[in-house]
């Protein structure tokens, strides 16, 4: 689960993190009273939603007044924001962040992250503050600092002495350094965060550090124990079908293609699309209707798939091992009818009563395809969708 | 001959009174796996259709003489109940709960340096040796014993490959699903590394998928080490970057972790790559024939 900026600095200042003073809006009104309430001589006005690069976007803009602020406020609040983390069709700015300004006299890349390859937490820092990280990566490896914090013994102060002198900073600010540090670890652990991404952190003129933009993510399997953060969940900023499809164990992720694929176990229904594309179709889809699917739970994928409007054919692809075909079959018969399934629709199964899930299917005097493997099955479908 | 588990593995099952626990408790023993003990605290003296309950993994292993532990109980414990088996100085602990916290998941990890405890998962299928012993939730039937190794991150798509090898009469020595988390116990190369090793693996199917760098590193493995042929698939190569799929480890971050990767890594290796899933069975066919 994503946090929006905002959200990010309010947990931080709960931890007592140095986050700069702001206000969330809805409203051009709201932004210019926010604005007005802030009495820093700038104040910056940011688009809250959950993708990177807004800045480039034309999502962040400074402002000298809360008038120039509001005019700011009006031109974002409702703009489609389009950047390279959100695809083409954009993102609608429903709330903006306005927050003080500060002096920056340096400006760096520091993030802490759950890093699979070293099996520990890991804490990433960067001189090239404020670029994307990717690029730096990319372009100057050598500029990235990256320090393991063994969770046995927590983060230890030569680690700090560390990342310090390798950000270039004066060993005068090695107390407060660390205390950021420390403090970030301690929330990172405790709100079961699975990336908090500080880009950029700032150093100001006056020697203090302020954390300017702030991303965290936590980690969806925690979210039982971290019930708090679960209202700061925003169901403006998810694709409606992955809702959806959440509220009924499916997990679905939308794509551009036009075959919509119901598959169960996330490995098959990756490996479905991977097919598909083999055979030179594009799939509409990502869809695991998970291990124990009902007939409920088919018919709520039927539905979920059915309200893509480019899809033009259904692929089933089921590998009954604890589910059985018949109930699977009986399902897929009984959503196709309810819901009239106009479109070509191809299934296959395979696994426990196979034999009676096919017969059923047959029975059923439905217009579906039945396919014995999966190659079958891709060709099947990507040949009638293509008709 | 097999991989970790044959006729003689003994088998506690720790939450085997919840629904998934029981079920396959019952499937596995009816496949002709010794299952012989579960545990639950405060239910011991009971039992679970002849099998007897007791109320620590360890009291488990006294009393029944096993070494190995299948794992069903929901996430917010199941961390708990690895650590537990660890403790319990079991050769081996199959955890095939989905949806542990990460960070439990570091703390177990954590607690098993140094120990000898071998965990395979979470979030996987299990491991069975066809014929012999099925520890997990796999269907039992469309496995065949044989001399085909095979190891994988999925549950469904590895049934598909197992599946793919009985219909063209090709059986499997042991197959692991290590599982589909980002911190797993047992990885890719351990399993590589115990077919090598075993007499009774003549070739192995390694199924990856996107996400992460154990399919990369395995293939630096395999150029070095592999003496047998190894056919492989990654699942994933139309996933769109930054969207976790399905599995919590299944997501390409800051360009990384793509199948393209994973694929050239093979290539690289020597692994016999198939671009379709469906040519799995085949392509370990032709392997086969080709060096007989």
């Amino acid at each position: 689960m994503n946090l929006h900026e905002y959200q990010s600095k309010q947990m931080m200042a709960c931890y007592g993190l140095p986050v700069l003073k702001g206000y969330v809006c809805h409203t051009a009104g709201e932004v210019e009273a926010a604005a007005d309430n802030l009495k820093s001589p700038v104040c910056v006005v940011k688009a809250q939603v959950h993708a990177g690069g807004r800045g480039k976007a034309g999502g962040v803009k400074v402002a000298k007044s809360p008038a120039e602020a509001r005019i700011w406020g009006e031109k974002i609040l409702g703009m489609k924001l389009v950047t390279p983390q959100t695809g083409d069709k954009g993102k609608l700015v429903r709330k903006v962040y306005v927050e003080a300004g500060c002096q920056i006299e340096r400006e760096f890349y520091l993030s802490f992250l759950v890093d699979r390859a070293r099996r520990c937490v890991s804490i990433v820092a960067s001189t090239e503050g404020g670029m994307e990280i990717e690029e730096v990566a990319h372009k100057h490896p050598e500029k990235i600092i990256t320090v393991g914090v063994d969770s046995r013994v927590g983060l230890q102060p030569f680690q700090c002495t560390k990342l310090l002198l390798s950000l270039g900073l004066n060993t005068a600010l090695l107390a407060s350094f660390s205390d950021l540090l420390g403090k970030l670890y301690r929330m990172f652990m405790e709100r079961d965060l699975s990336l908090l991404e500080i880009n950029p952190l700032v150093l100001t003129k006056e020697g203090g550090f302020v954390v300017l933009d702030a991303k965290c993510a936590v980690d969806d399997n925690a979210l039982f124990r971290q019930s708090g953060l679960k209202e700061w969940m925003d169901y403006d900023e998810q694709d409606a079908r992955d809702l959806r499809a959440n509220k009924f164990g499916l997990s679905y992720v939308g794509l551009d293609g036009n075959i919509g694929c119901m598959v169960n176990g996330a490995g098959l229904a990756m490996a479905t699309m991977d097919i598909i594309k083999f055979f030179g179709g594009q799939p509409a889809n990502f869809l695991d209707v998970g291990g124990g699917a009902s007939k409920e739970t088919v018919t709520e994928a039927f539905k979920i798939l059915l309200s893509d409007e480019n899809v033009k054919g259904i692929l089933v692809n089921i590998f009954g091992g604890i589910m059985k075909c018949d109930v699977i079959a009986a399902g897929i018969v009984e959503a196709a009818r309810e819901l009239s399934v106009k479109v070509p629709l191809v299934v296959r199964l395979q696994g426990t009563n196979v034999e009676i899930g096919r017969k059923i299917l047959s029975d059923s005097g439905l217009r579906i395809t039945p396919a014995d493997t999966m190659d079958d099955a891709a060709r099947k479908i990507v040949d009638a969708v293509k008709k | 001959m097999s991989v970790l588990v044959n006729k003689s593995t003994k088998v506690i099952t720790q939450g085997m009174t919840g629904k998934t626990g029981s079920f396959h408790t019952r499937a596995c023993r009816d496949y002709g796996t010794q299952m012989v003990a579960g545990v639950g605290p405060g239910k011991a003296g009971q039992e679970f259709e002849g099998i007897p309950l007791y109320n620590t993994v360890a009291d488990a292993k006294i009393a029944t003489g096993a070494t190995v532990s299948v794992i069903y109980v929901p996430p917010p414990f199941a961390a708990d109940a690895i650590m537990e088996a660890v403790d319990a100085d079991l050769d081996l602990t199959i955890c095939i709960t989905e949806g542990i916290p990460v960070l439990d998941m570091l703390k177990v990890n954590a607690f098993m340096q140094g120990r000898r405890t071998r965990l395979i998962g979470p979030n996987c299928p299990g491991i069975i040796t066809p014929g012999e012993c099925k520890i997990g939730i796999m269907p039992g039937h469309i496995h065949k014993p044989g001399r085909v190794g095979v190891v994988s991150r999925s549950g469904t798509l590895t049934y598909e490959a197992v599946f793919q090898l009985t219909q063209l009469g090709i059986g499997q020595s042991t197959c692991i699903g290590i599982g589909g988390d980002p911190l797993n116990g047992t990885n890719f190369i351990d399993c590589l590394n115990l077919f090598n090793e075993d007499s009774a693996t003549d070739a192995v199917i390694m199924i990856g998928e996107i996400g992460g760098n154990a399919e990369e590193a395995a293939c630096d493995w395999i150029k070095a080490y592999m003496k047998k042929p190894v056919v492989g698939f990654v699942a994933g190569a139309t996933a769109p970057p930054g969207r976790r799929m399905g599995h919590a480890g299944a997501i390409i971050s800051g360009g990384s972790g793509t199948a393209d990767a994973k694929f050239a890594a093979m290539e690289r290796a020597g692994v016999h790559a198939v671009r379709s899933p469906a040519e799995l069975g085949a392509k370990m066919k032709s392997v086969l024939g080709a060096r007989k």
